[in-house]
């Protein structure tokens, strides 16, 4: 299973914004508070960190050097 | 949990001492853990102790009156924050957050005193250490105020790429931007002209630099 974007559930205010921009359904509401569903669409296009109005959502990059 | 001594003695505070001086500054430790990503310190408050990361990692930064962000480094093992407040005795100068969860050595004001007054030796560390600390600010400076975003964007990559030796760093682009004093857009629109140049490639999760060279030309641009 592919990395997700992970949620801080302490941050979050349930706005709901999140599981409007994502593509591939990775944010679900359940009551007022959302969560991350696992699936293999997500490209981290990183739209949920950017349109987060609490900082609740981070994609983090690993940064690599390429072996030759 | 005990203070650990191989820990202290790679600190460069303490480096050069004998195991009977690392075992009396000891005495004037104190441990404390961070959960989460918990904030340690705010900027202006009143400086009481400074601190060594002994695992984890902690942002060092500023927030501008809009609530920008602006981080001044990540503070990794063995490595110190707040001692400049707690040497001049001002308020904070930056605020402090764990990035993962962390545990601090951590060293009151007065025992910072007493410490420096009997171990000359820590007082010459402190001085490289210090040092070290002015160089970096200055290279933050510099980029600041000449470097175009996609330079430091550049140069934040090359500096946090790993070398496969030590664990992995992970960067959000939110994080970038707070390196980089920019907004996050500009950290998009960077990373996708550095792959347009053949420099990088985002890979899912991955930033892989694929052309090292052309990755540290730009960043001397
Ligand atoms: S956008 Fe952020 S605050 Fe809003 S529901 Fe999603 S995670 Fe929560
Ligand atoms: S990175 Fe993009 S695809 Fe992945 S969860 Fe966020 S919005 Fe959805």
């Amino acid at each position: 299973m592919d990395l997700m974007p992970a949620l801080d559930r302490e941050k979050c205010n349930g706005c709901g914004l999140c599981v409007r921009v994502c593509h591939c359904n990775a944010f679900v509401m359940i009551g007022n508070l959302v969560a991350v569903v696992e699936t293999d669409f997500c490209g981290w296009c990183t739209h949920c960190e950017a349109i987060c109005p609490m900082g609740a959502i981070s994609c983090p990059f690993e940064i690599v050097i390429e072996e030759r | 949990m005990a203070i650990d001594e191989g820990l202290l003695k790679s600190i460069p505070y303490f480096s050069g001492l004998s195991t009977a001086e690392l075992d009396s500054i000891k005495a004037h430790i104190f441990e404390r853990s961070i959960e989460g990503s918990g904030l340690i310190l705010l900027e202006g408050e009143p400086a009481d102790a400074m601190y060594f990361v002994a695992s984890g990692v902690v942002k060092v930064f500023k927030t501008s009156s809009e609530g920008k962000e602006q981080i001044l480094s990540f503070v990794r093992p063995g490595e110190s924050f707040n001692d400049v407040s707690v040497f001049d005795g001002e308020p904070s100068i930056a605020s402090a957050q764990a990035v993962k969860p962390a545990v601090l050595y951590g060293i009151r004001n007065s025992d910072l005193d007493l410490i420096l007054r009997n171990h000359p030796q820590v007082s010459l560390n402190v001085i490289r250490v210090l040092s070290r600390q002015v160089r970096h600010l200055v290279s933050l400076v510099e980029d600041l105020s000449f470097k175009h975003v996609i330079s430091r964007v550049a140069k934040i990559l090359l500096e946090y790429a790993s070398d496969g030796t030590e664990p992995k760093s992970r960067l959000t682009q939110q994080e970038m931007a707070a390196l980089a004093g920019t907004a996050r857009e500009m950290v998009g629109r960077s990373l996708r002209s550095l792959e347009d140049e053949g420099a990088i490639r985002l890979d899912h999760h991955r930033i892989v630099i694929t052309n090292k060279e052309a990755l540290r030309e730009m960043a001397e641009r």
